[in-house]
C-alpha cells in the first residue's frame, strides 16, 4: 500500500477530495492511467479501428433499453406477444425503447462483423494477440446466443419456429441428441417452459458471461497493446527519456475524442433505421413475426435474421451427395499426407487408419448430423487462426498481392451464403452455397498452407502516417 | 520461501480438501441441471385426442392439435393412392424400414403407410429439424420442387419433400419418413390419435 498523502496547506477543495479518493481508492487512478490516459495505441488507426468503441457502445444501448423493456414485458407463452404489441402500442415511448433495442441486435452484428473482418485484415489475431481474439470469438459466439434467445420472446410465427429448428439442430447428435433437446426445451415441443428459461438465459446468464469476455477481450489487449493499419509493432522504437512509444499516442484524451466521431455517424445511421425503417424491409423484424406463434403451421418461408444466414446456408448445403465429397476429400487429404509429409510408417498407418474412421463415420451418421457440424465449425474453425495463420507479415498491406483476391473473394463468398440463407431452398442455391462452403473451409483449413506462399513486401520499422 | 521444504502432508491434506470440494460441487449442479428436464405437469399432459373425420372430402386435410404438434389427417383421392406406387426408386426410405419402432406401427408399414389406403395420419413435423412441411397437393413443375412433382409435400425451411404417404424423397436434408402416431378407429369416421388396441 503506498504512503498516505497529505494536501498542501491552503490547497483547493478539488484538490483536497482528488488527494482523499487517492488515500483511500488509489486503484481507480492507477487503472485509469493504465487503460486510459497512458495506453499508448498507434498513432496510424484508420476507419477500421472505429468498430472496436462502437461495439461497446451498442453494448450498452442493448442492456440499457433491455432493462427498460423487462419492466413491461411477460415471459409467458400465453401473454408474451401481446406485452411486446403493449409495449410498442401503450407503453409511452415504449416503441422507441423497443426499436432501439431490435434494431441494436442487427446494429451489433454489423459493428462486429466489421471489426472482425478488421481483425483478420490486419493480422491482429497473430502473436502475440492470440487470447485477444480468441476472447473475441467467445464474445461473438455469446452474442449468437444471446441474439437467438432474444428473438424467441416476442413469441411470434419466426420465434417459434426458428427456435424450433435451432433447438432440433441438436437433436441430430448421435446418441444422446433427443435427451439434450428435451433438457433446452424443457418440454416435448417448444413452449412455454422455453420461453421462461430463454428469457432468464437472454436476461441475465449471457449478459454476464458477455460482460466478463469484453473485460477479458479488452485487458489482454491493453497488456499486448493494439496491432494498426500497418501491422507494425510500435512498441520496439520508444522514447529513450519517456519510454513511450514513438508511433503511440494516448488512449485518452486522442483517441476518445476521435472515436466521439465514429459515435456521432453511427448514431446517425441508427437513429435513421430506428425512426424511419425500423423493419428494415424485413430483414430487422421479419413479417411473420408480427403473427402470434402458431405450433400448427410453418410460415411459407422460414429463414433466420440476415446475421446467421451465411452460417444456415452451409447448414442447408450439406445433402447425401455433398456428404461423399468430404468423403473424397478426406480421402485425398490421407493420401496425400502419406505420400508427401516426411512421416515413418507407422505414422502413415495412424494417417490411414484415421481417415478411414472418418469416412465411416460420416458415412454412419445422417447428413443432417453433418450440416449441424459444418454450421458449429464455420465458427469454431475461428478460434485456432492464430495458429493456422503461418504468414511472416501481418496487415494485408505487405502480403503478396494476390492476397487481396483472395480476401476479397471469401468476403464476397460470405456475402453469397448470407443472401442464399434468406432465400427459399432452390437446386441452384443448394449448388452455390455448397461450392461456398467449400470455399469457406479451403481459406481457413489451407491457410497453414498458402499463407506462406509468394513475396512479401519489406514492413517499414515505423507506421505509416500523415499528419493534416 | 522456495528454499523451506514442501510439507507433502500438508500438502496431501490440501489436495483432499480440493478433491472433495470439486466432488461437492459437482453434486450441487445435479438439481440445477435436472431442474432443466420436463417438469411434472409438461410430463402429465400428452392425452390421446379424437378426431372426426366425417367431414373430409377426397383430397382434403384436417390438422388436430396432439402434444403440441399438429397432426395431419389426408383422404387421399383414388389416383394420389395409385401413384404412390410408382415413387419407390425416388424415396429413401418407401418401405418404412428405418426407425420403425418409432416411426412408422406395425399396421402402417405398408406402401400407403396407414390402416385404410386412403386415410393418412401422420405427425406434420418434419424429421430434418421440426417444422411443419406445407401442402403441395397439386402434380407438376411448382417453384422448390422437381417437374414431375406428384403431390405431396414441401418443408418450407430446407426444401425437404416427401410424398402423399410422408415418404421422404432421396437426397434431401431429412433423413426420415413423417412419423405416423399410434392411432386407431373408434368407428368408422371416429380416430382416436395417440393410442391403438396395444396402448
Amino acid at each position: 500500500m503506498a504512503d498516505f498523502k497529505e494536501a498542501p496547506a491552503g490547497a483547493s477543495m478539488t484538490t483536497q477530495a482528488t488527494v482523499w479518493l487517492e488515500n483511500r481508492f488509489p486503484t481507480a487512478f492507477s487503472e485509469y492511467k493504465k487503460h486510459m490516459s497512458e495506453y499508448y495505441a498507434p498513432k496510424n488507426f484508420n476507419v477500421w479501428y472505429f468498430f472496436g468503441s462502437l461495439a461497446m457502445l451498442v453494448l450498452v444501448i442493448q442492456i440499457v433499453t433491455g432493462i427498460f423493456l423487462t419492466m413491461h414485458y411477460k415471459p409467458d407463452a400465453a401473454k408474451a406477444f401481446e406485452s411486446v404489441e403493449y409495449i410498442m402500442r401503450d407503453v409511452p415511448w415504449g416503441w422507441l425503447i423497443r426499436y432501439m433495442h431490435s434494431t441494436g441486435a442487427s446494429a451489433f452484428f454489423i459493428v462486429v462483423y466489421l471489426h472482425m473482418w478488421r481483425g483478420l485484415i490486419y493480422g491482429s489475431y497473430q502473436k502475440p494477440r492470440e487470447l485477444v481474439w480468441i476472447f473475441g470469438v467467445a464474445i461473438f459466439l455469446c452474442l449468437m446466443a444471446e441474439a437467438f434467445m432474444g428473438y424467441l420472446l416476442p413469441w411470434g410465427q419466426m420465434s417459434f419456429w426458428g427456435a424450433q429448428v435451432i433447438i432440433n439442430l441438436f437433436a441430430a447428435i448421435p446418441f444422446i441428441g433427443p435427451d439434450l433437446a428435451l433438457l433446452i426445451r424443457g418440454d416435448y415441443v417448444v413452449g412455454d417452459a422455453t420461453l421462461n428459461r430463454f428469457f432468464a438465459f437472454h436476461v441475465i446468464a449471457v449478459p454476464l458471461v458477455l460482460l466478463g469476455l469484453v473485460v477479458a477481450h479488452l485487458l489482454t489487449l491493453h497488456d499486448v497493446g493494439s496491432n494498426n493499419p500497418d501491422g507494425v509493432d510500435i512498441k520496439k522504437l520508444k522514447d529513450p527519456t519517456t519510454g513511450i512509444p514513438l508511433d503511440g499516442i494516448a488512449f485518452h484524451p486522442y483517441y476518445t475524442v476521435h472515436d466521439l466521431i465514429g459515435v456521432g455517424v453511427f448514431l446517425m445511421i441508427f437513429s435513421a433505421i430506428v425512426f424511419f425503417a425500423p423493419e428494415m424491409g424485413g430483414y430487422f423484424l421479419e413479417y411473420n413475426n408480427f403473427i402470434p406463434a402458431d405450433a400448427l403451421k410453418t410460415p411459407a418461408h422460414i429463414a433466420p435474421v440476415w446475421y446467421f444466414t451465411p452460417y444456415y446456408s452451409m447448414l442447408r448445403a450439406v445433402t447425401d451427395q455433398f456428404v461423399n465429397v468430404f468423403v473424397g476429400i478426406v480421402a485425398i487429404a490421407a493420401v496425400l499426407t502419406v505420400l508427401r509429409a516426411g512421416l515413418s510408417g507407422v505414422w502413415k498407418l495412424v494417417v490411414l487408419v484415421g481417415a478411414l474412421v472418418v469416412i465411416a463415420l460420416l458415412k454412419a451418421f445422417d447428413a443432417k448430423f453433418w450440416g449441424v457440424v459444418v454450421m458449429g465449425v464455420a465458427v469454431m474453425v475461428l478460434f485456432p487462426l492464430p495458429w493456422l495463420d503461418r504468414s511472416p507479415v501481418r496487415s494485408i498491406r505487405y502480403r503478396p498481392g494476390w492476397n487481396k483476391w483472395l480476401y476479397a473473394i471469401f468476403i464476397v463468398n460470405f456475402l453469397v451464403l448470407g443472401y442464399l440463407g434468406i432465400k427459399p431452398p432452390s437446386e441452384i442455391g443448394t449448388l452455390v452455397s455448397q461450392i461456398g462452403t467449400l470455399f469457406y473451409f479451403g481459406f481457413f483449413l489451407l491457410m497453414p498452407w498458402w499463407s506462406r506462399i509468394g513475396t512479401f513486401k519489406p514492413v517499414p520499422e515505423r507506421v505509416n502516417f500523415h499528419a493534416h | 520461501m522456495s528454499e523451506a521444504k514442501v510439507d507433502s502432508g500438508r500438502r496431501t491434506w490440501i489436495a483432499i480438501t480440493c478433491g472433495a470440494g470439486a466432488v461437492g460441487g459437482a453434486a450441487v449442479a445435479v438439481p440445477f441441471v435436472a431442474s432443466f428436464a420436463p417438469s411434472e405437469r409438461a410430463k402429465a399432459a400428452g392425452a390421446p385426442v379424437q378426431a372426426d373425420i366425417s367431414a373430409l372430402r377426397p383430397g382434403e386435410k384436417m390438422t388436430v392439435e396432439w402434444r403440441g404438434k399438429p397432426v395431419w389427417i389426408v383422404r387421399r383421392t383414388e389416383e394420389q393412392v395409385n401413384a404412390l406406387n410408382k415413387l419407390e426408386g425416388q424415396l429413401a426410405d418407401p418401405f418404412s424400414k428405418r426407425n420403425p419402432s418409432e416411426l412408422t406401427p406395425e399396421y402402417a408399414r405398408n406402401v400407403p403407410r396407414s390402416i385404410k389406403p386412403e386415410v393418412l395420419v401422420c405427425v406434420g413435423i418434419c424429421s430434418h429439424l421440426g417444422c411443419s412441411p406445407v401442402d403441395r397437393f397439386a402434380p407438376g413443375a411448382q417453384p422448390s420442387l422437381p417437374d414431375d412433382w406428384a403431390g405431396g409435400f414441401l418443408c418450407p425451411c430446407h426444401g425437404s419433400t416427401f410424398d402423399m404417404a410422408g415418404r421422404v424423397f432421396k437426397n434431401k436434408p431429412a433423413p426420415d419418413n413423417l412419423e405416423v402416431p399410434r392411432h386407431m378407429y373408434l368407428s368408422d369416421t371416429l380416430l382416436l390419435i395417440g393410442e391403438d388396441s396395444k396402448g
